[in-house]
């Protein structure tokens, strides 16, 4: 099978990003939290190509590094929301009656606040950081996948091979894993895409505020603060790192639109 | 279902949401780390104090009574102080909140002078490379944190052409929206993104329907067509997807704010989080989902308005 082009770019620049998450050591070219006195805030230039910081730690590695945070950031904060969604979905979707009723006044009510706020809300209740950060992602974002997946389950249920499956005395565990689940998943994976890049977006927002992932761990929206009052003298040390969240969004943005085209998903 | 009757009961649904954000706002208020009398009074306080405040501040009721009192207390107005600034919460929310609803009100402003005629452009070249550089650039902008983009409009259009302020707000309104117009145009890029998506979506499913063969049949101009018959029905779900975004509107305002110090809501929330001001942090968040709700309820009537089909 021959992949579009668009999913091909998306899935080069993703896989390029988890070699830097998973070995920043073997890409990186200097230790990303060596001071180097010698090279104080160097322009970017063939020793260092995104410049070095005003310790002389070299940008490029500090970027590099950052990614293991970030996309730690967008796996912890969205697999919880995908498989809890997804499960309370399946059931609410193929049962019906008053959990649903529920859920619907529970979706109402979960819109009407604005997403970044609530999550906000919660991090200030519990204190700023990356592990409060995942909770109060989780405890909201499970919402999504759930009405995604009781819309898609809803479509499902009438068909004939559910019918059939029943009528063969199968249970409804099994029915609703085996059967019903792999044809509900497609648009769930493409929406994970696109939700592991807005969690990225607000990760590095967050860590920018200092609500986030706190110094010195890196992290693309920490980086990008560390270097927000040298903007006008270095502006290499924040441009770099937010360089790798634009790439990082558009990478999930064309596997999320590749694979919808390809599991014809429509959205 | 009439449209008055479908009006009425719309404007009905308003009063069990906004109920019901008041009790998710006082459930969270209560699952404070601590007790915001003992946050109001410091580490040095005697018990005695401390039981004489959470008396005074009706802690010692049963939890039902309490909420009881939050919600009659918030229908009158009352959020009670904010423990930083001294002052009735909602006075220092009456007072930033112009601010906010400018800046977003700007943004979409703007979000939709990039939008709209570059969604045109997109649908009517549909596969060729006029649609695949504006969806490329959009498609960066959609990828791009705001707090990113508004630092790097601060440093080239602020602090090194000096075409802009660097921060703050000014006074009178000439001044505010020249204040707010940087903030406003890095708060509008992604939102702009997803408009020109969805109406690019929106302009080429309208443009297979016959009726627009049949206009251009008839001899009508392109343009006349275009603005007059396929935008017009392609526009009602751009106004639903507006509505929908108030939130993630108010969500970025509050990054946005920070990063351009203005004086608004958002950054008001950061500060008091900084601050351990949670009287402000409660009242915001409820404020912030009243106003979203009571976007949604103006979006729901205007569809109702603009498309006479949802009401039959």
């Amino acid at each position: 099978m021959r992949l579009p082009v668009p999913l091909l770019a998306g899935i080069v620049i993703l896989s390029v990003l988890l070699l830097c998450a998973l070995a920043p050591g073997l890409v990186a070219p200097y230790d990303p939290l060596a001071f180097d006195y010698t090279a104080l805030q160097q322009p970017p230039g063939t020793q260092h190509p995104f410049g070095t910081d005003q310790f002389g730690r070299d940008i490029l590695s500090r970027t590099i590094a950052a990614a293991t945070i970030d996309l730690q950031i967008a796996l912890l904060a969205t697999v919880i929301p995908l498989v809890v969604g997804t499960m309370i979905g399946l059931v609410i979707g193929y049962y019906g009656g008053w959990p649903d009723i529920l859920f619907g006044r529970l979706v109402d009510l979960v819109v009407t606040f604005p997403f970044l706020v609530l999550v906000i809300a919660i991090v200030a209740v519990l204190g700023p950081g990356l592990g409060n950060m995942y909770i109060a992602v989780s405890v909201i974002g499970w919402v999504f996948y759930a009405r995604l997946t009781r819309g898609e389950v809803m479509v499902l249920r009438h068909h004939d091979y559910v019918s059939a499956a029943r009528v063969l005395g199968y249970s409804d565990p099994r029915i609703l894993l085996r059967h019903i689940l792999p044809n509900a998943a497609r648009p769930v994976l493409v929406y994970w895409m696109t939700d592991m890049s807005l969690v990225i977006l607000l990760g590095s927002s967050l860590g920018y505020l200092g609500l986030g992932a706190q110094p010195p761990t890196a992290e693309w929206g920490v980086l990008i603060a560390d270097g927000k009052n040298l903007f006008t003298q270095a502006w290499w040390i924040s441009v770099f790192p937010g360089f790798a969240i634009v790439l990082c969004g558009i990478g999930f943005s064309l596997v999320g639109d590749g694979l919808a085209d390809l599991l014809d998903v429509k959205r | 279902m009439s449209r008055a009757g479908m009006v009425g009961a719309r404007v009905a649904q308003i009063v069990p949401t906004i109920l019901l954000i008041g009790v998710v706002v006082f459930v969270l208020a209560r699952l404070l780390p601590g007790d915001p009398v003992s946050a109001m009074l410091g580490d040095r306080a005697t018990d005695e104090a401390v039981n004489r405040l959470r008396a005074q501040m009706g802690f010692d009721a049963p939890i039902w009574t309490q909420f009881v009192l939050f919600i009659g207390h918030a229908v009158r107005g009352d959020l009670g102080n904010s423990i930083a600034y001294r002052v009735p919460v909602l006075r220092l929310v009456g007072e930033r909140l112009p601010v906010t609803l400018m800046l977003t009100g700007l943004a979409t402003l703007l979000a939709l002078l990039m939008a709209v005629p570059l969604a045109i452009v997109s649908a009517t070249s549909a596969g060729r490379w006029p649609d695949y550089v504006i969806r490329a650039v959009f498609q960066v902008g959609l990828s791009s944190p705001i707090f990113y983009v508004g630092l790097i409009m601060l440093t080239v259009f602020a602090a090194g052409l000096r075409w802009f302020p660097v921060g703050g707000y000014g006074a009178g309104f000439v001044e505010h929206l020249y204040h707010l117009l940087l903030p406003a145009a890095a708060l509008a890029l992604s939102f702009s993104a997803v408009i020109m998506r969805n109406l690019r979506a929106a302009l080429l499913d309208v443009l297979q329907a016959e009726f627009v063969d049949f206009a251009v049949a008839k001899g009508l101009r392109r343009r006349v067509v275009m603005l007059r018959h396929v935008l017009r029905n392609a526009g009602i779900s751009t106004v639903a997807l507006v509505g929908l975004h108030v939130g993630s509107l108010l969500g970025g305002a509050v990054i946005t704010e920070s990063v351009f110090a203005v004086p608004g809501v958002g950054r008001l929330m950061i500060d008091s989080i900084f601050a351990r001001d949670y009287p402000v942090i409660q009242a915001l968040t409820l404020v912030l989902a009243v106003l979203v709700s009571l976007a949604f309820l103006a979006t729901d009537l205007l569809q109702i308005w603009l498309d006479p089909r949802i009401a039959r």
